[in-house]
């Protein structure tokens, strides 16, 4: 096989990884503050893309355009989740927790599945078979957009828990819980912000993603799934980790499938997860836990 | 031995305990055959949720990729079965050696580099996936396309072969779910029992007592997956076919865990009333929806969502603990250990 071959599949895969990243930065964010392992980020990650389908067909409405209020509508979504349903469970034993999230998961699956039916669904584009020609290289507009938008929305992302007040109010809440009581903070309020931030970097992954994959209501649990393997991968609550192990993913599922079968791609992604669980628990940019 | 089956059992539970079994051996005999499929599939789940409840309930370790040693057993017993002509009850042992090796490396894995709840619960996710990608490209058991056991001859009864009538596998798996019961009844009240429960209150303190939590963590594990790893048997010879993207999916194993988790989790009986309630609800509710001429095919799986919601949300210890106060079966809470009978 000629070398531009793999240069343009890790490309191709680089440019989906960053997609995964993002998707995998709101399931680390969450994670990084709430402590609260969400096991329904991919079925959230699907409620955005029959969003985007949907605001596709009936209107004709571009998902990169659409991003913006889908990952809003998400965040109403994340918010009302965490005040009325995780609250009440933050001080209850891991599994219990998880039991919760998996319940909550089941529901929007199969909800979906009643409401949209099994059959994939997909949105064409006007620039659906464009590509760029870049000296040896090919690659896919819709992969370029779609991994530009991804870096942009997690730059933002980055620079609100960095430059703004409510960001460093978070940051300290996941820092020290007592001492952020202790100085007045709304944890509570402040908990239901960064699972609706979490929400809506997985609604505006999702957007895109509808670009670049067919959608079924079972893509919940096999995101839910990646995200987990990206996370882990990356260090679980680190945000550069999660882009980081996203890229890695991707670049990960597209080789294997390149030099293998294309159906046994994510057995290479958990492959790598359990090389990372064995010999690095905490993450490649994890901290190790105290 | 009859002193450690009956100690600590209070009288009125041991005469409920016998009306119910001679209740259950009874019932094929008055019922119509779609009501002894629908009690298999209690009988099932009670026995598979009893051997999870072993890992999660006793030694506290949260399994989510239950469905492996499910799915290793079937295609170990199947494949000897359609391959060799090997009877499945050689098979079984195989069955029960293979999903025990498993649930060894993984217990192995885990347990030495540390890994431990979240990570834990996500690594026996992974081995599942693993596992299901693996059998969907392995040509010699059907691959993705499926794999097959003669069709059962319904007008007599092969035990030897597992071939028969719904009747002889109701038998079957009863006698499985007594024994695991009484296994596990046995083992709470073993030395193995109180460092399974000390290490799920608290590994550091277990440790600190001197209690080798590796090794017993590693029997729990070990345990668990032999013996769900017979219900596997039972599944690949009771439906005849097995296909990786339902044997190894990650909702079979969520499905499985979803009895013990209702029903009260390291409680004896939680595993039982879990399967029958959900299983019971589940048929009950699949015969209003024919009834009414619709079909919708996850109604089923949304129900099971929202009893396991209402079920964490408001009753976090399961069902049976209150219930078995209700019954006058148990002393009030603070008395004795807690939530384990």
């Amino acid at each position: 096989m000629p070398a531009e071959i793999y240069l343009n599949v890790a490309v191709s895969g680089l440019l989906t990884g960053l997609v995964y990243g993002l998707m995998a930065l709101g399931l680390s964010v969450v994670f990084g503050v709430v402590r609260v392992v969400n096991f329904a980020h991919g079925e959230m990650m699907t409620i955005a893309m029959y969003l985007a389908i949907e605001l596709f067909s009936a209107f004709k409405l571009d998902p990169l355009v659409m991003m913006v209020p889908i990952a809003a509508v998400l965040f109403a979504l994340g918010y009302i989740m965490q005040l009325g349903l995780i609250n009440p469970f933050i001080n209850r034993p891991e599994h219990s927790q998880f039991m919760l999230l998996v319940a909550v998961a089941l529901i929007v699956v199969n909800g979906l599945l009643i409401v949209f039916g099994p059959d994939a669904q997909s949105v064409q584009t006007r620039y659906a078979f464009d590509s760029f020609l870049l000296g040896p290289l090919i690659v896919d507009a819709t992969k370029i957009y779609a991994g530009i938008a991804a870096v942009a929305v997690a730059a933002v992302l980055f620079a609100f828990f960095r430059f703004t007040l409510v960001g460093k109010a978070i940051r300290a809440c996941a820092d020290n819980y007592a001492g952020a009581l202790v100085v007045g903070l709304d944890v509570k309020r402040l908990y239901a912000l960064t699972f609706g931030l979490g929400a809506a970097c997985v609604g505006a992954a999702g957007a895109m993603m509808v670009l670049l994959v067919d959608v079924t209501p079972q893509l919940g649990p096999a995101y839910t799934l990646l995200a987990f393997v990206i996370v882990i991968t990356g260090g679980l609550g680190s945000m550069p980790g999660a882009l980081l192990g996203g890229v890695l993913i991707g670049l990960t599922e597209a080789l294997g499938g390149l030099l293998f079968t294309p159906s046994a791609k994510s057995m290479f992604a958990f492959g790598l997860l359990v090389l990372v669980l064995l010999f690095r628990p905490q993450g490649i940019l994890g901290k190790r836990p105290a | 031995m009859s002193e450690l089956l009956l100690e600590g059992v209070p009288r009125r539970g041991l005469i409920l305990l016998f009306a119910l079994l001679a209740l259950l051996l009874l019932l094929p005999l008055v019922v119509n055959d779609y009501l002894v499929t629908v009690l298999i599939l209690i009988l099932y789940f009670a026995y598979v949720g009893q051997a999870w409840n072993i890992m999660m309930g006793f030694a506290g370790q949260l399994s989510l990729g239950h469905a492996l040693y499910v799915g290793l057993g079937a295609y170990a017993a199947a494949a000897l079965y359609v391959h060799f002509g090997v009877s499945p009850w050689i098979g079984l042992w195989v069955s029960m050696a293979v999903a025990a090796a498993a649930g060894a490396v993984i217990g192995y894995l885990a347990f030495r580099f540390g890994v431990a709840g979240v990570y834990f619960a996500i690594l026996t996710i992974a081995f599942g996936e693993f596992a299901r990608i693996g059998f969907d490209h392995w040509r010699w058991v059907g691959g993705s396309a499926g794999f097959f056991l003669p069709v059962a001859n319904y007008t007599s009864n092969d035990i030897l072969s597992l071939r028969g009538s719904p009747t002889m596998f109701y038998y079957i798996v009863l006698t499985l779910t007594v024994a695991a019961f009484i296994l596990c009844h046995v083992l709470l009240r073993s030395r193995a029992g109180y460092y399974w429960l000390a290490i799920r209150e608290s590994p550091e303190a277990a440790q600190a007592l001197g209690i080798d939590t590796f090794r017993y963590k590693m029997y729990a594990v070990v345990l668990s997956a032999a013996m769900t790893a017979l219900g596997g048997v039972l599944f690949a010879f009771y439906y005849n076919n097995l296909f990786p993207e339902q044997v190894f999916h990650i909702s079979r194993s969520i499905e499985l865990i979803l009895g013990p988790i209702i029903g009260g989790i390291g409680t004896l009986f939680g595993p039982i009333i879990g399967a029958f309630l959900l299983t019971a609800l589940a048929e009950t509710l699949g015969e209003v929806m024919r009834a009414l001429g619709v079909d919708l095919p996850g109604i089923k799986q949304v129900f099971y969502g929202i009893c396991l919601l209402v079920v964490v949300v408001f009753l976090p210890d399961g069902i049976w603990p209150p219930l078995s106060r209700a019954l006058g079966l148990q002393k009030k809470p603070g008395e004795g250990d807690k939530g384990s009978r």
